[in-house]
């Protein structure tokens, strides 16, 4: 009897469980760790799978070392994510791996796309199609530490003539003359080569890529933008590549009173035991300013199909909806990629995002083929006028053959 | 099976006689010890081997994880062999073998031969040299890496500077960043170098130590005659162990010079790092490979070379 009854459950149990997968889709959602990221998306999770009963997500994450890695590898294997994040630099290897899949317009229509998103978004695009949509984009800005500032008595820079004087005021060197506390941070590796490319080459009247994306920037512009840099370090003695390892460590151990970084960096700043705050990335002497823009997209793996790719464009939908990009800019500090959300009054006044703001105006986006082989021939260019007294135009011209040897065998 | 039938063979039956008892003994062990042999045959076939052998193959072909291999000859070879920065590459994997090896081997066997007549704390000391060895060496390179960074927080150079020396720039240099990487590489092996060689100094009986003591032997003369000739088939061991450990570094590379792999300007940058970047940032699976045969060959022309040397004349 008492058998009988315990076997009527465990059939029941197993029906329920059956009705119940065949209701509940779970979908794999992938990005690399990134701690504030993480919490943003399992925040942003758990309000979908409210509204949403029926569809689970599944949040995955990899090393950013080791990310891009595993979404290749995973297709290889025939099993990769129905919702990946990748960087827009990435997008060519993606699409020629079929790693991902075109958004569908009628899902996604181009005209509300572009209505609505920051013009940046078009990096998105290869052919009639959209391969992804961002949560957020990023601009540059200096990051600039009050109380070391103000005990030298000086205020942030509006333009590079000023930066210089900055740097110098704040820059603590023993008697040897070693750099105690840097007045900026030189980090080729971080986001400084993006400064260099898109703000310094263009600041001295040259352009870092042709109109067909060839590399332009082997010419006086390029080779007055490198000096300028490099100069922070061997004629300032304001900066060294190297101190404290990395850029961001410097200033966030307040050993560094200035430095360029993105926005990406505000979540983890905010812990930042000192004042501290934010200005454009200064401008020359005209006046005239650029910035280096970017942002991670979403987008569909090539994989997901049926209720499965259905469940994949309603959580696509929904972490690029201005819910999502404000909750994102809550949590990561990132600016939203809708014009509407990112652009209003509050932000505009807000002392830490509006220099951002300010920034994607006059953004540029780089088109990488090869994202980390192209920073990687800037870095060397940076070294070998540092470490081995190659003359700078050299040091460019040097660099401009590699980093044109990349995009052309990306293109083949 | 085969065993419950030989036992049922024993049983004085009119069955005729099988197959398995008529063997002779030796070949039933024989047997035996071929049934036993083909787990772990079967295991190196399918783990080792073959995969070797496929990455011969996929050394011949434009395999990029995504595309179906498509063969090109001996194209990735000549690609690599025109490439300044494999042979920059070769070099630096060169220079952690023949400054690594001697080095680490002298000092072990410095230190074990020392150590051997220290009884005082003799254990603890020993545990000491031992401890870097179970370090793993990601957090290692990250200690080291902090030692070496410029004022004010580098230990290395804060001591410099005390000293009113100039501070060096170690990893952030094309010449010192090599050897910087190799100090701790060579620092992480030497406990288990000073293990082995102690082991070895405490299997040479103590008998032909007296024998040459009462015959008027100095010190010098007994390491030269005795404990070095006797010591021969530990060396050798410790010599091709590290050999091939120094050919195939990369966690000490990788976890020092993480902002620039490899870097500054490929100074510190080994073969099997270069096989990493080449396979898993660039995706050239088949260029990776062909750079894998490379590895392999080199390891094995190193390992024959020093067998050979270092074999028994008899």
């Amino acid at each position: 009897m008492f058998k009988t009854a315990k076997a009527a459950a465990l059939a029941l149990g197993v029906g329920f469980m059956a009705m119940g997968s065949a209701q509940a889709v779970e979908i794999e959602y992938w990005q690399y760790v990134f701690d504030s990221r993480v919490k943003a998306m399992d925040q942003l999770i758990q309000n979908f799978e409210a509204a949403n009963p029926g569809i689970t997500v599944k949040h995955t994450t990899f090393p950013y070392a080791d990310y891009q890695t595993r979404v290749v590898a995973a297709k290889a294997a025939g099993q990769g994510p129905d919702v990946v994040q990748l960087f827009y630099g990435w997008l060519d290897n993606f699409v020629a791996g079929q790693l991902i899949q075109p958004l569908d317009p009628a899902v996604f229509p181009h005209a509300e796309i572009e209505g609505e998103f920051f013009p940046i978004v078009e990096a998105m695009k290869r052919g009639e199609d959209y391969y992804g949509l961002p949560t957020a984009v990023r601009s540059l800005a200096l990051f600039y530490n009050k109380d070391l500032l103000e005990k030298a008595g000086v205020e942030p820079p509006a333009n590079l003539e000023d930066f210089l004087k900055v740097a110098e005021a704040t820059t603590q060197r023993d008697r040897s003359g070693n750099i105690l506390s840097a007045g900026v941070t030189l980090d080729m590796a971080g986001q400084d080569h993006h400064w260099w490319r898109e703000v310094l080459i263009r600041q001295n009247g040259g352009e870092p890529y042709d109109a067909e994306g060839n590399v332009a920037y082997d010419s006086e512009a390029g080779a007055a933008a490198l000096k300028f840099y490099t100069d922070l370090q061997t004629e300032q003695n304001v900066g060294l590549l190297g101190f404290m390892d990395e850029g961001q460590a410097a200033f966030r151990a307040g050993l560094a009173a200035m430095t360029i970084d993105g926005t990406f960096r505000l979540g983890a700043f905010a812990a930042n035991p000192f004042a501290w705050g934010v200005v454009e990335l200064p401008a020359d002497a005209k006046g005239e300013r650029s910035n280096y823009s970017s942002y991670f997209a979403n987008a569909i793996g090539a994989t997901a199909q049926g209720e499965e790719l259905e469940a994949a464009q309603k959580f696509l939908a929904y972490i690029a909806s201005p819910e999502a990009m404000g909750i994102w800019l809550e949590t990561v500090g990132e600016l939203p990629a809708r014009r509407e959300v990112a652009l209003t009054e509050e932000n505009l006044n807000d002392p830490i995002r509006a220099p951002f703001l300010k920034g994607l105006e006059y953004a540029h986006t780089t088109r990488f083929y090869d994202e980390a082989a192209q920073r990687q021939t800037a870095i060397d260019m940076v070294n070998r006028v540092l470490l081995q007294k190659q003359p700078v135009a050299e040091a460019v011209a040097e660099a401009a053959k590699a980093e044109q040897a990349i995009i052309d065998a990306a293109r083949k | 099976m085969e065993p419950a039938r030989a036992a049922e063979g024993l049983v004085p039956e009119a069955k005729s006689l099988r197959f398995w008892d008529r063997l002779g003994i030796k070949t039933k062990q024989a047997v035996w010890a071929w049934i036993f042999l083909a787990l772990p045959i079967a295991f190196y076939v399918g783990i080792r081997f073959y995969p070797t052998a496929q990455a011969f193959w996929l050394s011949l072909t434009d395999w990029n994880l995504l595309r179906t291999p498509r063969f090109i000859g001996l194209e990735n070879y000549a690609k690599m062999f025109a490439d300044p920065v494999f042979w920059k590459v070769f070099q630096n994997t060169f220079l952690y073998l023949i400054l690594g090896t001697p080095i680490s081997l002298v000092l072990a066997f410095f230190i074990a031969w020392h150590l051997d007549r220290v009884r005082f704390m003799h254990g603890f000391i020993r545990a000491l040299y031992f401890l870097p060895f179970l370090t793993t060496a990601a957090a290692m390179g990250w200690v080291w890496r902090w030692f070496y960074q410029p004022l004010p927080i580098g230990a290395i150079n804060g001591f410099l500077s005390w000293l009113g020396l100039a501070q060096q720039p170690f990893l952030r240099s094309t010449t010192q960043a090599l050897p910087a990487v190799l100090v701790p590489a060579i620092w992480a092996g030497l406990g288990f170098q000073i293990i082995i060689f102690l082991a070895g100094l405490r299997a040479i009986p103590q008998t032909y130590y007296e024998a040459a003591r009462i015959d008027g032997l100095g010190e010098w003369a007994i390491l030269r005659k005795i404990t070095l000739p006797l010591l021969k088939p530990t060396t050798v061991f410790l010599v091709v162990f590290s050999s091939i450990g120094f050919l195939r570094i990369f966690d000490q590379v990788y976890n020092m010079t993480t902002n620039d792999p490899g870097g500054p300007l490929n100074a510190t940058k080994p073969l099997v790092l270069m096989i990493y970047q080449t396979a898993f940032s660039s995706y050239q699976m088949g260029y990776a490979a062909a750079q894998t045969v490379i590895l392999f060959t080199i390891l094995l022309i190193v390992s024959l070379i020093q067998l050979y040397v270092m074999r028994e004349k008899t």
